[in-house]
């Protein structure tokens, strides 16, 4: 009777314990989330998004962030497209054309895991040597390849897990139809994996679009919008650094509503993702 | 080159090379070895499979009986720890030391896996893609043969509304019958199904079973099962094999009724 009793205690107590810790991670994110916004509400407007910094506005000017709104979107943009052509193809030969070797397997993950836990700014100097190494100067092109390196092991990582949970009989019965390795890949298990591969795409883009230290030597800053891949291009991170470094209180309120903007850039491109991978993992096996 | 392939062949397994008995024996293993490391999943197998009946393959769990299927269609390729040797003719090509594109091996045989693994697509698709694959590119063909398989499993009528549909939609039972119809389309000429019916309920299986007895005036087949009742009803010839050894083979009335050796006798008698 007693022992009972224990047991419904500690049942009671774990499902107490998981609820707690689940609830608090929300009201935290929630509490984040509300403090940027009642921060930088004020300053929040559509000048903000519509326009580039005019003169004067690190004084509290006129203008907007719309340079590092573009900037971000175009470094964060190409580079997930740079990581996808790298990851996609990496995922896949891991998972099927390396099948027969698991130690292979397990040591190519090691280094992608060194790799992604490798911290950003090291992204940043190595790409900033890079740059110079090929003379180009802090620019467009500069941190889209700098952020593509930093994002790349966590696409191939991330999608090599999805894949990998992928039921060993599928693969069989494709090899078995007839389908070659490369047919398997790309027709059965990237179609299998579809929902993991956009959750993939995602993670890469949060922390391409969200990144500081990788895009501060190489990107550069400018107060324009660039238009070729050579031209330096502001950030939204290094735009909210900038500002939250001014003595100037309505500056920082437009550090706050730079992050507004940031979240909610990354919440739109997170609800559309979820959208896609719903859709088309409509055929999936489960 | 061909007569020194012959020559390679152990005279003693007793097989013959004969157009007789290749006409009627579809498949025949030789001297077939199977280790993983130290373990050693498959001792020196000698069988020959009937052409167009069903044979079945009983033993224990763990005695080898998927690995052999495995063999067949070369899927021991996906594991780099089995070391495959001895010979697996296939009619007169032997699988396992030939320059035969492996795709074109594999779909001579059709698989059925003991749960269904329909491809992440529509049902339609599940069963277009083999041809595809083999290169039928005509739209009304293609329509015609699906059809023609998916009636050919009985899945037509409950399926043909919602071809769209993605497959994962349907039941496992009426799932297995569409992993059947895929394997038909490229048109093998044996079917390997390892317990296919195992996930199934009792009205699916016999679904199945009955499919089996049609099929067999079309297509060898090799089925693995743990219900002895099936293999009763449905087999023509019967292997029995204990860890990796084939302990008796023959006409399954024989095997049953009057088992030569101890281990199909305890078998039997567990299995009933
Ligand atoms: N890839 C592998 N590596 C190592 N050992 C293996 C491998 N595949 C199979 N085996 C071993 O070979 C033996 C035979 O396995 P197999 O799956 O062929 O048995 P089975 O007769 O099909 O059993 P069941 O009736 O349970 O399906 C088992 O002991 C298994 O552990
Ligand atoms: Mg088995």
């Amino acid at each position: 009777m007693r022992r009972r009793q224990i047991k419904i205690l500690e049942e009671k107590f774990f499902v107490f314990l998981s609820a707690f810790m689940t609830y608090s991670l929300i009201v935290v994110l929630a509490f984040i989330i509300l403090v940027i916004f009642v921060k930088g509400f004020n300053a929040l407007n559509l000048d903000m998004i519509l326009k580039t910094p005019e003169g004067g506005y690190y004084y509290g000017g006129e203008g907007g962030v719309l340079n590092a709104i573009m900037g971000s979107l175009y470094i964060a943009f190409g580079a997930t497209l740079i990581a996808i052509f790298i990851g996609m193809p990496a995922a896949l030969y891991i998972n099927v054309q390396l099948i027969r070797y698991r130690r292979t397997q397990n040591t190519i993950r090691f280094f992608l895991d060194a790799l992604w836990g490798i911290p950003s700014i090291v992204y940043g100097a190595f790409g900033f040597t890079l740059m110079l190494f090929f003379g180009m100067n802090a620019s467009l092109l500069a941190g889209t390849i700098t952020v593509a390196l930093l994002i790349s092991p966590i696409m191939v990582r991330t999608f090599d897990e999805v894949l990998s949970t992928i039921p060993k009989g599928l693969h069989e019965a494709t090899l078995a139809l007839g389908f070659t390795r490369t047919e398997t890949a790309f027709k059965v298990m990237l179609k299998q994996g579809f929902s993991g591969f956009i959750t993939a795409i995602l993670l890469s883009f949060g922390r391409g679009i969200g990144d500081a230290a990788s895009v501060l030597f190489t990107a550069g800053y400018t107060d324009n919008i660039p238009v070729n891949l050579d031209e330096p291009a502001a950030t939204l991170p290094l735009a909210i650094f900038f500002q939250l470094g001014s003595p100037i209180p309505e500056v920082r309120e437009r550090a706050f509503a730079s992050a507004v903007i940031l979240t909610v850039i990354i919440l739109i491109i997170s609800l559309g993702a979820r959208y896609l991978s719903k859709r088309y993992s409509r055929t999936n096996l489960k | 080159m061909f007569i020194a392939e012959e020559n390679t062949i152990p005279a003693s397994t007793g097989f013959s090379d004969s157009p007789e008995n290749l006409a009627k024996h579809i498949v025949r293993i030789k001297h077939l070895n199977v280790h993983a490391g130290e373990h050693h999943i498959l001792k020196n197998v000698d069988l020959e499979i009937p052409r167009n009946k069903i044979t079945v393959l009983l033993g224990p769990s763990g005695c080898g009986k998927t690995t052999l299927l495995k063999c067949m269609n070369k899927l021991t390729d996906l594991y780099r720890e089995l070391e495959v040797s001895g010979n697996i003719f296939i009619e007169k090509d032997d699988i396992l030391n030939t320059t035969t594109n492996i795709a074109s091996i594999r779909q001579k045989m059709g698989l059925l896996s003991q749960r269904p693994y329909p491809l992440p697509v529509s049902i339609y698709k599940n069963v277009s893609y083999g041809l595809k694959l083999k290169g039928v590119r005509d739209r009304k063909l293609i329509d015609f043969s699906v059809e023609k398989h998916l009636r050919e499993v009985g899945l037509w009528e409950e399926v043909k509304n919602r071809l769209n549909a993605p497959a994962t939609s349907l039941s496992i039972g009426q799932q297995q019958r569409l992993c059947l119809a895929r394997g038909l389309a490229v048109k093998p000429s044996i079917i390997l199904a390892d317990e296919p019916t195992s996930a199934l309920d009792p009205i699916s299986s016999k679904i199945i079973e009955n499919l089996f007895k049609d099929l067999k005036k079309h297509y060898t087949i090799i089925l693995v099962t743990h219900v002895l009742r099936q293999a009763i009803r449905l087999a023509d010839h019967a292997i029995f094999m204990i860890d990796g050894e084939i302990i008796e083979q023959g006409d399954p009335e024989e095997l049953f009724k009057n088992p030569q050796t101890e281990g199909l006798r305890a078998y039997l008698v567990d299995g009933n």
